[in-house]
């Protein structure tokens, strides 16, 4: 399945041949067999049964975007994994949420990083913002047989844009479609909660603390309310993945610090159940 | 049309190799080197945009003397060849060794096939390793052999010279500043013997620093870096350096 297997031992001419910066196009000339959308799927009745994740939240502040998950994966009415990882560096400054079918969105973010990497080093530069998630957009379009069949990806791309200095955020739905979110977005099943509940917090002024904290607040208002939604897990010390991404690159937090942020939240919590209240007007 | 004239096999070989190396010896030579942190690559270059140095892969960097379109081609060949490999099992699965095995190949069946001409390039491909021990470096000439190198390493025209040059005065576990500055006056030397100044904005420097937070541990030395590391001598140099690596990770 390497370069070595086929011919002298030297590298196939398709290897050789110059075209285009793309290793997706690459790929779909020198094995087309590789690439997932490319996959034959057997005929199938009803959906298949296979892990998927669920909530991604995002939300802009003044300097950056703060992307965050939670870490449950259910199938039907069974948590399939309960640490599972799904929020993920793109490159150095963009990050990537997945909801839907983890095992196909594993590996599309797989895919899309290294078609990211790949572009970067035979370029030399980087794409544009814009360019990586209509680079996302093509991907999740040529899942749409399998979306079909209810295998659906539905990421959820944020960045930073070095060009407008500023963080930016972009939803797909399952066909590809692509559309700028401003201030916060959210993904899967318990998106509608989370997105409800980001609504009321979000300010233009939020401090990169006061954003991960709002993405904290989110995710536990959408376990709290869908039971695919993972909450915090105190006892096994599972907290939500939460990601930054700013003028000085992606960083993940590290455990202790997204699980300082998700404690504080669990404590106000217990005197509160439903979390900070708005003003009526 | 004239008849064809026999020529012997060790005729052929020679000619084809005599063309290939006149071809390098037309580029600049340049320069691999371990320091005490990695592998700095340097070499002669007036152009910002076309590079002689560049990443292949997490931990494995590409060099090369010679005509930039092939060695350019063979550098996305191996892009490809790593990215590919590395999707298809692992990140870990892609090894300087694997790659120079590919290029080996690559270039002897180009050098030894008759329809083809010979490329103009010689290449090296080094993958810094966890500790100086760990680091590779191989060079591979025009016909496609491969040699597996220490410490220093220099290709192109003048390489033999500044080769030998190197060989004697470099030392394992060098700061990048002295490293660098060696590497400089190798090539500074021409070769009747005399020296003569490259500025640095004529210098293209990248180092495979194992000491990189990142996975990816290619990084180009440009601007300012470049020039204090060039100016600085001695216990000072080891201080800025220290300091300008702590920065960047912030």
């Amino acid at each position: 399945m390497e370069a070595n297997t086929r011919g002298t031992g030297r590298l196939p001419a398709a290897f050789l041949t110059p075209g285009s910066s793309s290793f997706m196009d690459f790929l779909s000339e020198h094995q087309p067999e590789m690439l997932p959308g490319n996959r034959q799927l057997p005929p199938t009745q009803g959906v298949i049964e296979a892990p998927h994740g669920t909530t991604i939240v995002a939300v802009t502040f003044p300097g950056g975007v703060v992307l965050a998950g939670d870490r449950r994966a259910t199938m039907g009415n069974i948590i399939a994994q309960r640490d599972i990882e799904k929020v993920f560096p793109a490159d150095e400054y963009s990050a990537v949420g997945i909801a839907g079918t983890a095992g196909l969105a594993v590996e599309m973010v797989k895919l899309f990083q290294l078609e990211l990497e790949h572009f970067e080093k035979v370029e030399g530069a980087q794409l544009s913002l814009e360019g990586k998630a209509n680079r996302l957009s093509t991907m999740i379009r040529s899942n749409l047989g399998m979306a079909m069949q209810g295998l659906a990806v539905v990421p959820l791309f944020a960045g930073y844009d070095l060009d407008r200095e500023k963080g930016r955020i972009f939803s797909y739905d399952v066909t590809g479609g692509r559309s700028e979110e401003h201030n916060f977005a959210a993904t899967g099943s318990g998106s509608i909660f989370a997105r409800g509940a980001m609504k009321k917090l979000f300010r233009d002024d939020l401090s990169e603390e006061q954003a991960t904290t709002l993405v904290v607040q989110a995710l536990y208002d959408a376990a709290d309310d869908d039971s695919a939604t993972g909450g915090p897990d105190v006892a096994r010390r599972i907290y939500p993945i939460i990601t930054v991404i700013t003028e000085d690159g992606f960083r993940r937090l590290t455990e202790g610090e997204s699980s300082e942020v998700a404690r504080a939240v669990l404590q106000r919590r217990l005197e509160e159940p439903d979390g900070p209240k708005a003003a009526l007007l | 049309m004239s008849t064809p004239f026999y020529v012997s096999p060790q005729q052929a070989m020679a000619d084809r190799a005599e063309y290939a190396r006149k071809g390098i010896a037309r580029g600049r030579s340049l320069v691999v080197m371990q320091y005490a942190d990695g592998i700095v690559f340097v070499g002669e270059n007036p152009s910002r945009a076309l590079h002689k140095f560049s990443e292949i892969y997490d931990r494995i960097g590409f060099a090369a003397a010679g005509k930039y379109n092939e060695y350019e081609n063979l550098r996305i060949g191996g892009v490809r060849y790593a990215d590919l490999r590395g999707y298809t099992y692992d990140r870990d699965d892609v090894t300087a060794r694997g790659l120079a095995n590919v290029y080996a190949q690559t270039l002897g069946t180009i050098f030894s096939s008759a329809a083809e001409k010979p490329y103009e390039v010689e290449l090296v491909v080094a993958e810094v390793g966890e500790t100086p021990e760990g680091d590779q470096i191989y060079r591979l000439p025009h016909d496609g052999s491969i040699v597996d190198e220490h410490g220093s390493v220099a290709v192109g025209g003048n390489a033999e010279q500044i080769s030998s040059f190197l060989d004697q005065r470099h030392r394992d576990g060098m700061s990048l500043a002295e490293a660098l500055k060696l590497a400089v006056q190798a090539l500074s030397r021409d070769t009747n013997g005399s020296e003569r100044e490259i500025p640095a904005e004529r210098l293209e420097v990248a180092v495979l620093d194992r000491t990189r937070p990142q996975k990816r541990k290619f990084k180009r030395i440009v601007g300012r870096r470049l020039s204090r590391l060039l100016a600085a001598d001695g216990a000072a140099t080891e201080a800025e350096s220290a300091e300008e690596d702590g920065s960047e990770e912030e």
